[in-house]
């Protein structure tokens, strides 16, 4: 475990209010939605976010990934890298 | 027009439904219409129903209601709900006038997501006085708070103008105590009213600079704290035009209340016939009228942009200003220094120090005396 992953593993990130997230049929993928803008989202961002409710911590939301993907490499490392992505772009906040 | 040269746009992400152009404010930078028509033109709630319908059929995810002020339209809560079942993000853009806590609650219960309130200033004085209507600035006070309240994101609109552009700190100082998500410092744009009295309007390039380095100073202290801060420049002191609706009927439509679809909000001025949501569905204005098709992509661009390695960035700028400003709507933006026609935007800021007409409101019904501020 590096310094990142020590730091969030036991944080429940949630949704920050100004975002709403959807599947877009026209798009054929997640956005998030805010006040006049939009952004795309690629399978895996949108597969954490699927598991993002408010209650789940980080490592709990890479057991449930690891579950469902059992075969993907370095899934924690690249879950970890999103949220702290994520927490820059305001897309989340912690409980 | 051939079919093949425009075979598949993409969808018309971004539906701007203006509702009305009825307004309770009077402000001079409106970028409505000079010509505003009447109520009786208005679409039905009916039709904006199945504009919504088919807007969202094609792609469409971001839906502003707008005006004038869309409040004054009494089926603004059913065209809301209507819009959120359909999956539309929806953004309420208002002045606030008449939001009492009655109908921000039915909006919030109709599923709306959010809502960007203009102010004219920063305070009392000044707003009531551009808005030509009295109380409004205590009205939008009032106002702010039950956005918070009822917790909606909340965006601050602020139009700059040489008028209000030196007070820009005591707008962001009244916009972190209002506590807004996101704060919009646009500079007005000349279209519409705006372009009537853009030799008022228009701030000093000093000016400008002046507040661009206020905002840069206060963002930088901020430590990425909310508001974030928007800062919009007008284009007439540029080399380079914008990218006018991120490209020609790529991304944008507009209805206006009469029903016409509009590629951007004021292309009604130009010598084009455009469509009517009346009689044409969203889908058959979108992929097949000559309207939207006459500048999409970069087929029909004029000297100096044919041959520009920029054209693919700015698509030559913006129809609108191209016509009002050179009279021809096929011209390159005269924004762009490569346009012969660039020397229009320094007599432009010429003009502006001087102006050779009085500042008129829009549409005024009963004027404020400017003696008495």
């Amino acid at each position: 475990m590096n310094e990142l992953s020590d730091s969030l593993s036991g944080k429940v990130p949630k949704l920050n209010r100004l975002f709403k997230f959807q599947f877009e049929p026209a798009q054929d993928c997640y956005v998030l939605l805010f006040p006049e803008g939009m952004v795309k989202l690629n399978p895996s961002a949108s597969e954490i976010l699927l598991q993002v409710n408010g209650e789940r911590t980080i490592s709990d939301i890479i057991d449930a990934l690891l579950t469902k993907f059992p075969d993907a490499e370095g899934l924690g490392e690249d879950v970890f890298a999103f949220f702290e992505h994520a927490e820059e772009k305001r897309w989340i906040n912690y409980v | 027009m051939s079919e093949a040269k425009h075979s598949q746009p993409g969808p018309p992400l971004w539906l701007l439904a203006e509702l009305t152009y009825e307004c309770p404010l009077h402000c001079p930078y409106c970028s409505n219409p000079v010509n505003l028509g009447s109520r009786e033109q208005e679409c039905d709630t009916d039709t904006w129903l199945r504009v919504l319908s088919e807007a969202r059929a094609m792609g469409a995810v971001q839906l502003g209601f707008s005006g004038g002020e869309p409040l004054l339209r009494k089926d603004l809560e059913v065209l809301v709900k209507h819009a959120s079942d359909l999956g539309f993000y929806t953004n309420l853009i208002t002045s606030g006038i008449g939001l009492t806590e009655k109908r921000i609650a039915a909006l919030r219960e109709a599923g709306l997501d959010h809502i960007q309130l203009s102010f004219q200033a920063a305070n009392a004085d000044a707003n009531d006085l551009i808005g030509n209507k009295r109380h409004s600035f205590e009205q939008k006070l009032k106002v702010a708070k039950l956005v918070k309240q009822y917790e909606y994101p909340m965006v601050l609109n602020f139009c700059l103008t040489a008028q209000n552009i030196d007070q820009i700190d005591d707008v962001m100082a009244l916009s972190c105590e209002l506590d807004g998500d996101y704060v919009e410092l646009a500079t007005v744009q000349y279209y519409g009213w705006a372009y009537l009295n853009r030799d008022h309007l228009l701030p000093a390039k000093a000016q400008l600079e002046a507040a661009e380095a206020k905002v840069n100073a206060f963002r930088a202290q901020q430590q990425g704290k909310s508001p974030h801060f928007i800062f919009v420049t007008p284009d007439y002191y540029e080399d380079r035009p914008k990218a006018c609706m991120n490209g020609w009927a790529t991304t944008f439509l507009t209805v206006t209340p009469d029903g016409s679809a509009l590629p951007c909000h004021s292309a009604k001025i130009l010598p084009l016939t455009f469509p009517n949501v009346k009689n044409k569905s969203i889908k058959a204005i979108w992929r097949e009228d000559f309207s939207f098709n006459h500048f999409r992509g970069t087929d029909w661009l004029p000297s100096p942009c044919k041959t520009c390695d920029e054209k693919e960035k700015d698509f030559g700028g913006c129809r609108c200003q191209a016509y009002m400003l050179t009279g021809d709507m096929y011209k390159t933006d005269p924004v762009c220094s490569k346009s012969p026609d660039h020397s229009l935007m320094a007599q432009a800021v010429k003009n502006s120090e001087s102006p050779s007409r009085e500042l008129v409101y829009r549409d005024p019904k009963v004027s404020i005396p400017i003696t008495e501020i």
